[in-house]
């Protein structure tokens, strides 16, 4: 099976081919590293840029202006914070105009922990993205969601930011691509670079990939249970997944949000309704964290529901996530600290 | 003022007559907000013998195969000149809900006119010179397009990295981009003089660093503008690649409404200074020229009068355009 990585460069190919994207472009993105995490490998329209982040974001914005399709990257979210300006312009400029000049372009960096990045290759931007007007933010949690997620995102008006968690891009997908060759040893051929001087004449030999969208906006039951609701997205959503595997006497259901902004309120509330408890995980700092919104609403929407206090796990009020692994561990939630909160929200429910 | 006369007088009486209507129509908003009528100005007088032929060299209209604009908050001259009625400028002073740029939510002189490819103005001092670059290298790759972009700035606008963005992704070899970039420097920010703030000998001389073919230029001069402008654009159109003009301009009018809006008569009039030249060249009698100026003032008075009977925009509108295509962006509804 296509790995994360993999999906996301299929659903650019799909792009370029069939919905009209035209330009795909970041830092190393072109010929010959195809982006340091390969996500942009092989395609026809990516090209290198300056080491210019907010030339990266301006551009996005001057192509889109014109109604032209544009994929830019971000290397890492870490550096998207001197962009933050133009992020915000980008989502104000329809609302500016009036209605006139929709932004139809997707920003994509690699978010998050996992990878003992250290200080500026794990951060998250999940939480900041969210306060920007006028975009729409998405984060997968497998290759199938990647690919869908990318699809609906370029073909989408309005500015896209796509948020890859970086500790999955390797991932293997546990669903078929549609298009996808059976056999992974023979994906791998046809669409990653060789290393070294093979690489200069290499072409991919693309798979008759198929149109398959996960529309924005929709999050996903992954797993349905009784007795609490635990919501997450990305790589978080990951731990999660791994926390419920062997945990006795809870019944879990797992919701993986994918959309950020606009968030799945429907599915999120229908189903703390249900289990009348709630836990919502993910990586950013934890003060005015995008979960406590969530946790908010679901006290004034359901109050009356709950037996415990909805939950937010989330990254700590830390300047940064250190390098040493237990630092890390410190720092962002991990599995254990997942179950140790359900396990308090069932033990603390009244 | 230039005295090579290579403009046929009906162009040169065509530039005053744009420089005047753009002056008149500076000197009402000025007026608006003075009348505790507008929340706020900021504009152009100083800069119509720059912005004027600008306006008149744009191959103006919609869409990748005409020239695209990204103006700062004293482009209106410019866009009097493209052909922009007073109505419009009077709406966004006086916020209105028929304000085809933003329906009254954007400042004063910050357009946003799609029909003639005139990107949203932003208060924000740099970003359209990381925003232009997108825009034209979108034309760069149309095959046998001649359109080009034009971003213009101010002097301290240029020490935003937004301007050094624009001249490295403009110039990048073999990939240069047919952008003009001018800066229209008068001098100051805000209260910062220019004269304090720069080592270089002139904004140009850092295009020039980047092999950009560079100019200063009297922007106070039409003639020299029009000039020059109108080289560097069909330089542009044919041979794809950006060319940097400074212009030196007037701040007539101070700042802005913040810094009280007052006529600064130390600093030089160029709509003044051309139309001596004109009456002394005899292309126009000071009889004529008054008739221009009374003319332009009446329409300004009765426009208002029309435009401040037009609707204010509603509350319960704000939600609208946040997301294309009536799409609800209020998490409240989701
Ligand atoms: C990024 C940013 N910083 C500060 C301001 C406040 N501000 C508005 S105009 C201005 C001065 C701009 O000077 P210049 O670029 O020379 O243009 P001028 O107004 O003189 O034409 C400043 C500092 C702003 N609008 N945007």
């Amino acid at each position: 099976m296509a790995t994360m990585v993999q999906g996301i460069r299929m659903a650019l190919h799909y792009g370029e081919r069939h919905l009209d994207l035209k330009d795909i472009f970041g830092q190393d993105a072109g010929p010959p590293l195809g982006g340091v995490f390969t996500a942009t490998q092989g395609l026809k329209t990516a090209w290198n840029t300056p080491l210019d982040e907010r030339g990266i974001v301006g551009t996005a914005i001057g192509i889109a202006m014109t109604g032209q399709r544009c994929v830019g990257e971000i290397q890492f979210a870490d550096y998207i914070f001197n962009t933050i300006d133009l992020l915000k312009l980008a989502g104000n400029n329809l609302w500016c105009s009036h209605g006139q000049f929709p932004l139809p372009l997707v920003l994509m960096t690699p978010s998050g922990a996992g990878i003992h990045g250290s200080i500026y290759h794990s951060h998250s931007f999940d939480s900041w993205a969210v306060r920007l007007a006028g975009w729409k933010v998405v984060c997968p949690s497998n290759a199938l969601d990647a690919y869908g997620l990318m699809i609906s995102a370029i073909l989408d008006p309005n500015p896209v930011l796509y948020l890859k968690p970086k500790a999955l891009l390797r991932v293997k997908s546990k669903d078929k691509i549609p298009g996808e060759p059976e056999d992974e040893k023979e994906l791998k051929k046809r669409i990653d670079a060789p290393i070294g001087s093979a690489r200069e004449n290499w072409k991919p030999n693309w798979p008759l990939l198929q149109e398959y969208k996960v529309p924005i906006g929709k999050g996903k039951i992954v797993q349905e249970g009784e007795d609490l609701t635990l919501i997450s997205f990305g790589r978080s959503f990951y731990l999660c997944e791994q926390a419920i595997k062997n945990l006795k006497d809870v019944s879990v259901e797992l919701i993986d949000l994918r959309s950020l902004y606009p968030y799945d309120w429907k599915l999120i509330k229908s189903s703390f309704q249900k289990t009348r408890r709630a836990l919502i995980v993910n990586e950013d700092t934890e003060v005015a964290n995008f979960a406590e919104h969530l946790a908010y609403r679901m006290v004034q929407e359901g109050f009356y529901h709950l037996l415990a206090p909805p939950s937010v796990l989330s990254g700590k009020q830390v300047p940064g996530v250190g390098l040493n692994p237990n630092l890390e561990s410190a720092t962002v939630p991990q599995v254990s600290d997942i179950q140790k909160e359900i396990q308090k929200l069932i033990a603390d429910s009244w | 003022m230039t005295k090579q006369l290579s403009l046929s007088k009906e162009q040169l009486i065509k530039i005053y007559d744009l420089m005047v209507k753009a002056r008149v129509t500076e000197e009402r908003l000025i007026h608006i907000y003075k009348q505790g009528l507008g929340y706020f100005w900021i504009g152009g007088p100083g800069e119509e013998a720059f912005a004027v032929p600008l306006g008149l060299l744009i191959d103006k209209g919609r869409g990748i195969n005409k020239d695209w604009l990204y103006l700062h908050y004293r482009g209106l001259p410019t866009l009097i000149a493209m052909g922009l009625s007073m109505k419009e400028a009077f709406r966004t002073v006086l916020n209105k809900a028929t304000d085809q740029s933003s329906g009254g939510r954007n400042f004063v002189n910050h357009y946003s006119l799609p029909q003639w490819n005139v990107a949203p103005v932003t208060s924000v001092i740099g970003v359209q010179y990381s925003m232009a670059i997108g825009t034209a290298y979108a034309q760069s790759r149309t095959k046998d397009s001649k359109s080009l972009t034009v971003v213009t700035g101010g002097d301290a606008g240029s020490h935003e990295g937004d301007f050094a963005t624009c001249l490295i992704w403009s110039s990048r070899p073999k990939k240069e981009l047919p952008l003009l970039i001018t800066v229209q420097n008068n001098q100051w920010g805000i209260s910062t003089s220019y004269a304090n703030q720069h080592g270089s000998k002139s904004i140009a001389d850092r295009a020039r660093a980047f092999q950009i073919e560079s100019y200063v230029i009297d922007g106070n001069d039409p003639v020299e503008s029009y000039h020059q402008l109108s080289q560097a654009i069909q330089n542009i159109r044919k041979n794809r690649r950006p060319v940097f003009i400074e212009a030196k301009v007037s701040r007539l009018y101070g700042h802005s409404s913040a810094s009280g809006a007052n006529y600064v008569k130390e600093e030089e009039c160029c709509v003044k200074k051309f139309e001596s030249f004109l009456i002394k060249e005899k292309l126009l009698t000071k009889k004529q020229s008054e008739e221009i100026w009374f003319n332009y003032k009446e329409e300004a008075k009765k426009t208002q009068r029309e435009v401040m009977k037009e609707e204010d925009p509603q509350g319960n509108t704000i939600w609208n355009y946040i997301y294309d295509k009536g799409e609800n962006a209020d998490w409240r509804k989701f």
